[in-house]
């Protein structure tokens, strides 16, 4: 009870303050009245005793203060500070907009790519026990990821002594029926037990039992939680219904849970089985799958991958027909989710706290200098009875308001600045990074923001709290404005100058390498012209074209329908486009060489004859095919450079008779050699390929082709119209992802890798080259501000104004000197964190390096060249006599 | 003011306060004065300690104020014991004598 009596005893003080302050002032005066009563009575003289009296009392303002904190809240001088810091804020609007702007920058960008960094990296993968989960592949002469086959799964699946469960994913999407016909839909064919492995159950419905991959089983199918609400508006009676994919009756059993997302099959609607029925599926050498395995407990990644490629290499010695110079490769399946995100991401979290740095730099400068300017304020309420603890506090509570406002805005910034972000990838490579749909101001981000903006208020507040510790407060009373102290800013604002100089040219390096990568990038031979070039994928789920001429007339009569539309210069059909996945290959051999020799991967291509013109690929030797080369005539193929100089080095290769494994009797003499169309991500090393006639070769149109179309000028008004013509001819065919040629390279998930970090980070840059110009000269500025009175002197003692010009200039160059070179040497070392990101650029570029630190240096002489100015035009007569 | 002047004992002062007021009502020169008093000049209290130990004390409930008329007809703000006050007193005499008698056997050990 007796803190409650306490309490309200405080409250009735509190209430009553005003009066109290008065009380008080009146008890004091009463008490020293007569106290100098007294003395006056023992005979001292009145002025006397009034001093004496007054030597007793103290501070008496201190005194007030002391007995009025003893009666008061703690928060009540708190609550005066925070008025009195707003206050301050206030009275220099220009000051407190700066800073905090500057803070809400650095802060923005640190929270808003923390917030990626957070979704990619610290969420846990939606599975049991991630860490567990590996992906399998295969490697060939190709590359080390490529498909397996389901023959060789189920091999990996028996033999396996490592694996508690495994399983195999297919990514083909699906051809769904829909009321206006086959629509394209996304999804994957995966074995029964894929879900259990995952560790992930449907939160509606039920998962596929096992056996319901089988080829008797009734064809069932779980949806994604994407997909039921927006193909079945989120009804319950979801389950039971019937889908028809790629033409077969599939009854969705199930709903995936919201946060479930598997990158490597993404994006995915619907979830159907894989059977070993099918034509690939029952061809050991048709690889179409991917394995997924959980590791059984305790069972180490290594040992795990040793264990698969002992039977990788049973399989090539037991089926060398088919996985001769095949083997197995294994990666964990976070690094299959983030592998290509997780570089991007720590260099762009590394670019934002950069920044970060540079703008909590800035601001300390800015407080610095201001503490130096308040120097005298500081002293006279120190004089007038404020407690150095006081005095303190109240930089702590200005530096805190700082942080806080800060951090509030710069949060809010974030969580604005995180969704524009996501507009930097198109929606298709978007698809494939699921995490960061999750992207949100969660409690973690928030956290992170709340941590920066204390970490940010701590400093902020102790360097000027500091700067009173140190000094002696009287010294700025006595001496003015001219004082020995502001050397020990002037070295201490230096030093942070030239950090923020450091860190800017780090920046500008990473910026001016990642912006070159793009450029190459962009500029990369591709081996075709691909302004102008329309291109769609045609795929349908009709059983028509059931034979060869049927196949080869309706590409016939398409290509000639297509090519009177207007705008169109050529035609061409394609089993795939360039600037795709690199995927769909084969093994070669060539006629007359000994078997067996090493597996011969090669892409391989089915085009239409008038592929190479459409794309305008260079002929570097033979000839294009024509379009009359069909089954009746001796089968042809184009080879490009790339398999030229691999296959056939020092050789001609025309005239040389080739066959892919397991039909020797189909040999293709090469009549072509051209040069590498890039058919895998533009950043992708060239890759040894073959292109056949399709019309030696034909496909059912159902099975999917692609259509390019040369055209006169706008590429983009043609893709409308080439999809009505298609429908004219089948309107059974589902047309899909008109596109350019361009927006594809465009979009390509290389370009949109290297372009959103080459625009983050350069524009982490440009703030980085601002904030550290105007550190710069804030420096300069105040440097000269404090030297004009010897200015003046030295002006008065015959110095020219040049010289005056050299000695700004000299300071300012010796520091952007430093801070430049250190920031070079601190490059160097730091872009080694960049090479996964680089293409066709070193870590150390020597034009980058030299065109940043030009940059800088020009930056900094106009930063230094206004102060220098104002210093050179100081009147010495008004600078003795000021102050 | 040239006298030597022994250092107040942490919490001393309290108990000096609420001995000095005693059963009477005194302003804060009448305190000081007693304390000086009643301790032969060994303590004096200076206004800048005294003060702030008078509002600490009212507002732990020790002494209640009121505002009184002067030996000299000045306004003067006076202070009085409450009964928390005169328990203090008992409370703080207990641990005084404890510590004096401890003290003393310390300094009489060899």
């Amino acid at each position: 009870m007796e803190w409650l009596n306490r309490m309200l005893r405080k409250f009735g003080f509190f209430a009553k303050r005003e009066q109290a302050n008065r009380e008080l002032e009146e008890e004091m005066r009463f008490h020293r009245e007569q106290a100098e009563r007294a003395l006056r009575a023992e005979g001292a003289p009145a002025q006397e005793a009034h001093y004496k009296v007054a030597r007793a009392f103290g501070n008496e303002a201190r005194l007030g203060d002391e007995s009025h904190g003893l009666t008061s809240f703690w928060f009540e001088s708190v609550g005066q500070d925070i008025r009195f810091a707003a206050r301050q804020l206030r009275k220099n609007p220009g000051f407190a907009a700066t800073a905090v702007l500057i803070l809400t920058l650095g802060i923005g960008a640190g929270v808003t790519i923390f917030s990626f960094v957070d979704a990619a990296l610290i969420q846990p993968l939606p599975y049991k026990e991630p860490s567990r989960l590996v992906i399998l592949h295969e490697s060939n002469t190709l590359g080390p990821h490529f498909h397996l086959s389901y023959l060789d799964y189920l091999d990996y699946l028996h033999r396996n002594t490592v694996f508690q469960s495994l399983d195999v994913y297919g990514t083909f999407g699906f051809m769904l029926q829909t009321p206006t016909g086959p629509q394209p839909a996304d999804g994957a064919s995966v074995s029964a037990g894929f879900f259990r492995t995952l560790g992930v159950a449907p939160i509606l419905g039920r998962d596929f039992r096992p056996g319901e991959d089988q080829p008797a089983a009734p064809r069932v199918a779980l949806i994604s939680y994407a997909a039921w609400q927006r193909r079945f508006g989120g009804r319950k009676d979801v389950l039971g219904q019937t889908a028809v994919l790629d033409s077969h009756p599939t009854t969705i059993i199930g709903v995936l849970p919201r946060s479930f997302h598997f990158a490597p099959a993404e994006p995915s609607d619907f979830w159907a089985t894989e059977r070993p029925d099918g034509d690939c599926e029952k061809n050991r050498g048709c690889h179409n799958l991917v394995g997924a395995a959980r590791l059984r407990p305790g069972v180490s990644f290594g040992a795990a991958l040793a264990d698969a490629e002992r039977i990788g290499v049973q399989l090539a010695q037991q089926y060398p027909d088919d996985d001769h110079g095949r083997g197995a490769t294994m990666m964990p399946l976070t690094e299959a989710v983030l592998g290509n995100v997780r570089p991007l991401l720590l260099v762009l979290l590394t670019g934002a706290m950069l920044l970060l740095l540079i703008a909590a730099i800035n601001v300390a400068s800015l407080l610095l200098v201001r503490s130096e300017r308040r120097k005298r304020e500081m002293a006279v309420r120190g004089a007038l009875g404020a407690s150095r603890t006081r005095l303190i506090r109240q930089f702590v509570t200005e530096g805190i308001v700082l942080a806080i406002s800060a951090g509030v805005l710069g949060t809010a910034l974030a969580g604005v600045a995180m969704h524009l972000l996501l507009g930097l990838f198109p929606a298709d490579v978007l698809a494939t990074m699921p995490y960061f749909q999750q992207i949100s101001l969660n409690p973690r981000v928030l956290t992170f923001a709340a941590l920066v903006a204390l970490v940010a208020g701590i400093v902020f507040s102790l360097l000027p709290a500091l700067r009173v510790l140190l000094a002696d407060l009287r010294e700025g009373l006595t001496e003015g404005v001219r004082g020995s102290s502001g050397l020990v800013w002037r070295r201490f604002g230096s030093n942070l100058v030239v950090l923020e100089l450091t860190v800017a040219v780090v920046l500008l390096v990473g910026a001016g390498l990642l912006g070159k990568s793009f450029y190459r990038l962009l500029r990369v031979d591709i081996g075709f012209v691909p302004e102008h070039v329309a291109t769609l994928q045609v795929s349908g789920t009709a059983n028509t074209y059931g034979t060869a001429p049927q196949q080869i007339s309706f590409f016939r009569q398409l290509g000639a329908r297509l090519a009177t539309l207007p705008g169109v210069r050529s035609v061409a059909f394609a089993s795939q486009l360039p600037i795709g996945d690199g995927d769909g290959s084969g093994n070669f051999r060539i006629v007359g060489q000994v078997w067996p020799s090493d597996h011969n991967e090669v892409l391989i291509r089915d085009i239409s004859a008038g592929y190479f013109s459409t794309f305008e690929t260079r002929l570097l030797r033979g000839r294009y095919f024509a379009d009359d080369e069909d089954t009746s005539r001796q089968r042809v193929v184009v080879i490009n450079q790339q398999m030229a100089k691999t296959y056939f080095p020092g050789e001609d290769p025309l005239g040389k008779q080739i066959y892919l494994e397991g039909s020797p009797k189909e040999a293709m003499e090469i009549v072509g050699v051209v040069d590498d169309i890039q058919e895998g991500q533009p950043d992708a090393a060239a890759q040894s390929g073959m292109y056949r006639p399709l019309n030696q070769n034909p496909d059912n149109p159902n099975d999917g082709f692609a259509v390019a179309l040369r055209t006169a000028q706008n590429e983009d008004s043609v893709l409308s119209s080439a999809t009505m013509a298609i429908h004219s001819v089948d309107s059974g065919l589902a047309v899909f992802d008109p596109v350019t040629m361009t927006q594809r390279m465009h979009d390509s998930p290389s370009a949109s890798l290297h372009r959103s970090s080459a625009f983050l980070v350069g524009g982490f840059a440009g703030l980085a080259l601002l904030l550290s110009v105007v550190g710069l000269y804030g420096v300069v500025a105040y440097s000269v501000s404090q030297r004009t009175r010897e200015i003046g002197v030295r002006m008065a003692l015959g110095a020219q104004r040049s010289a005056v010009y050299g000695l700004i200039l000299r300071e300012a160059g010796w520091l952007a000197a430093v801070g430049i070179g250190a920031g070079l040497i601190c490059s160097v070392a730091a872009t080694v964190l960049l090479r996964k990101l680089l293409f066709r650029v070193s870590s150390w570029d020597v034009p980058t390096l030299a065109a940043v630190a030009i940059v800088l240096a020009v930056a900094a002489l106009l930063a230094s060249y206004l102060p220098a100015r104002r210093a050179a035009s100081v009147n010495p007569t008004e600078a003795l006599h000021a102050e | 003011m040239g006298q030597s002047q022994t250092n107040l004992l942490q919490g001393t002062l309290d108990l000096l306060i609420l001995k000095a007021v005693g059963d009477g009502e005194q302003h804060g020169l009448g305190i000081a004065r007693r304390i000086r008093q009643i301790t032969q000049g060994t303590f004096q209290v200076k206004p800048g300690s005294l003060f702030p130990a008078l509002h600490r004390m009212e507002e732990a409930g020790w002494l209640s104020s009121f505002w009184g008329e002067s030996e000299n007809n000045r306004r003067a703000k006076f202070y009085r014991r409450t009964k928390a006050g005169e328990r203090q007193v008992g409370i703080e005499t207990k641990q005084w004598a404890t510590i004096a008698q401890a003290m003393a056997s310390a300094l009489k050990a060899t």
